[in-house]
């Protein structure tokens, strides 16, 4: 695809997106050491949606972005990126995967986000350099630039990566578990970005895990207890009844893991 | 005594003290930055590791070339210090040990090799060198292969600085960029291994990373910023060098550990003063209001 189409993209807005296919999930299952954390995940994320994936501790929701961004192989399935590579998703992984003790600087950190200009070699041109300041202040972070990250509390090192994720310019973007441990104030600010990522038509995949946080942001929800229970408009996925099944599919899990039958499933 | 002749004199007077001097400085320039950069991806003890996995393939370069020939031991303690970081990516990758863990029981196994290698042939006294180093004796040819060392792991990390950093703050976003992580992955542990090759005939086997984590810990110490931590740690280490040289040669002790415990004692001393050490904590720093 031509890297300036963002630009078109954004003023025809709808439009293009509809051009663009969907990311599909066919029958994804991931397993650690044969152990199934996801099981036939099947569905799609259709472009310009903004979907949070929700579900219980060990649903297996970082584990389905890990593998939708190439880390996990798939034991089964496949994920059809919809004619986009990986390189058009930003990611943004567990605030643990991360050093936060690095010793960089705020402009550094912000400045990998560019790395499709820049590269592994390239210089850091006056037009990058704008673009960091610019992300700077629109995570209200103006004037960080030099400031080592390990300086930073949790919720400013959220918003540099954040900053990051804006410099990316990314058709897709994902979010693992973005606002825990975040205060309330910079979980608020970081919400009107992911807002305005939706407006702009880009895709976006939230795992959250405060239903509150979901009902009032996230259109589209994804219910995952170790398979999809609900994938489809948030009031219906987050019904009680689908809560009470998702609960109850995570208590069973310590019944040992079932095998599941695979040609069985394809027959039915 | 003046200090003509005891900082000065015995480097004007000997020639060997001079190659060991321009080694040692050599080696802190190759090997402190290093050191940083294995201490921020938190495999300080790999390098321990490594350095002892050199050994065998130093060994059988010994038994090779009939004696203790630098390019020899060099070339297999290389090829041993790559096959080692190989085999232990391989094995963390393939089953549950963690790269850590395969790379302790690796270099046990290598240690035990090159010393049952070494002593098939060699005497106690070459076994010392191996294991220990000989920094007096560095001859124009071992100099030139620890300047030559030194100066491509400068180049090479200013030209991969960048990915390097970034594949040590944030792999999975390299990976999803597309930026190739493994590749510097590699290189970086290509450079450990030969700047441990390097060490090794000043330092031995067992020293050599000395000049590599001990000057790493002290940067860490003093600085916050990446730049200024690769500065301190060459600096320091080829300040080590210098300074162990002198205090050796003036006291009469083996060269190699002088170095290495002028380090510790840099170390020791900076954990007591330095900005990130232990006694800042009596002295409250004052700080902004509101």
């Amino acid at each position: 695809m031509h890297p300036r189409l963002p630009l078109a993209y954004d003023r025809l807005g709808g439009f293009f997106a509809m051009s663009i296919a969907a990311l599909r999930f066919a029958d994804v299952t991931v397993a650690y050491d044969r152990h199934p954390a996801v099981h036939h995940v099947s569905g799609s994320f259709e472009p310009g949606s903004l979907t949070a994936i929700a579900g219980p501790n060990g649903a297996g929701k970082s584990t389905l972005l890990k593998a939708l961004m190439g880390e996990l192989s798939l034991a089964e399935g496949s994920i059809d990126l919809g004619g986009m590579s990986i390189r058009d998703f930003g990611y943004l992984p567990q605030a643990a995967e991360i050093d936060r003790h690095f010793p960089l600087t705020v402009a550094d950190t912000v400045v990998l986000g560019a790395w499709r200009e820049t590269g592994a070699f390239g210089g850091v041109t006056r037009a990058v350099a704008a673009k960091v300041r610019q992300a700077l202040s629109a995570v209200g972070l103006e004037g960080f630039e030099r400031r080592q990250i390990g300086s930073l509390s949790a919720g400013q090192f959220q918003r540099v990566l954040f900053a990051r994720l804006l410099l990316q310019d990314a058709k897709v973007i994902v979010l693992d578990e973005p606002f825990t441990a975040i205060d309330a104030r910079t979980t608020r600010d970081l919400l009107e970005i992911v807002q305005r990522w939706h407006t702009e038509r880009r895709t976006v995949i939230a795992v959250l895990h405060d239903f509150e946080q979901v009902r009032a942001h996230f259109p589209t929800t994804l219910l995952l207890a170790r398979e999809a229970v609900v994938w489809g408009p948030t009031d219906i996925a987050l019904a009680p009844e689908n809560l009470l099944r998702a609960r109850a599919m995570a208590e069973n899990w310590d019944e040992g893991a079932p095998v599941c039958d695979v040609k069985k499933r394809a027959r039915a | 005594m003046t200090i003509y002749s005891i900082f000065i004199g015995p480097f004007v007077e000997y020639g060997f003290m001079r190659r060991a001097l321009v080694a040692s400085i050599a080696l802190g320039l190759g090997s402190g930055p290093i050191g940083v950069l294995l201490m921020l991806r938190r495999m300080s003890l790999v390098g321990d590791a490594m350095s002892h996995a050199v050994l065998p393939g130093a060994a059988i370069g010994f038994l090779i070339a009939g004696g203790l020939s630098l390019p020899a031991m060099g070339l297999g303690g290389l090829i041993a210090g790559l096959s080692v970081a190989v085999l232990s990516g391989i094995v963390s990758r393939t089953t549950a040990l963690k790269e850590d863990a395969s790379f302790a029981s690796f270099y046990l196994a290598s240690l035990a090799l090159g010393v049952l290698i070494v002593s098939l042939r060699g005497s106690n006294i070459d076994l010392l060198h191996v294991l220990f180093g000989t920094i007096l004796a560095i001859d124009a040819e071992a100099l030139y292969l620890v300047g030559g060392i030194a100066s491509l792991t400068l180049a090479i990390l200013a030209v991969v600085y960048r990915p390097l950093v970034a594949e040590c703050f944030d792999p999975g976003f390299l990976r999803a960029v597309g930026g190739r992580g493994p590749l510097y992955h590699v290189l970086f542990l290509f450079l450990v291994v030969i700047n441990l090759v390097a060490g090794f005939q000043a330092l031995g086997t067992l020293m050599a990373v000395g000049m590599m984590m001990l000057p790493a810990v002290i940067a860490q110490l003093w600085a916050r910023t990446l730049p200024v931590m690769v500065l301190i740690a060459a600096t320091s280490a080829g300040f080590s060098g210098l300074a162990g040289l002198i205090i050796s040669f003036h006291l009469g002790f083996a060269s190699g550990p002088t170095i290495i415990l002028t380090a510790s004692l840099i170390y020791g001393v900076s954990l007591l003063i330095a900005p990130s050490g232990a006694l800042r904590r009596l002295f409250p720093r004052p700080h902004l209001r509101g």
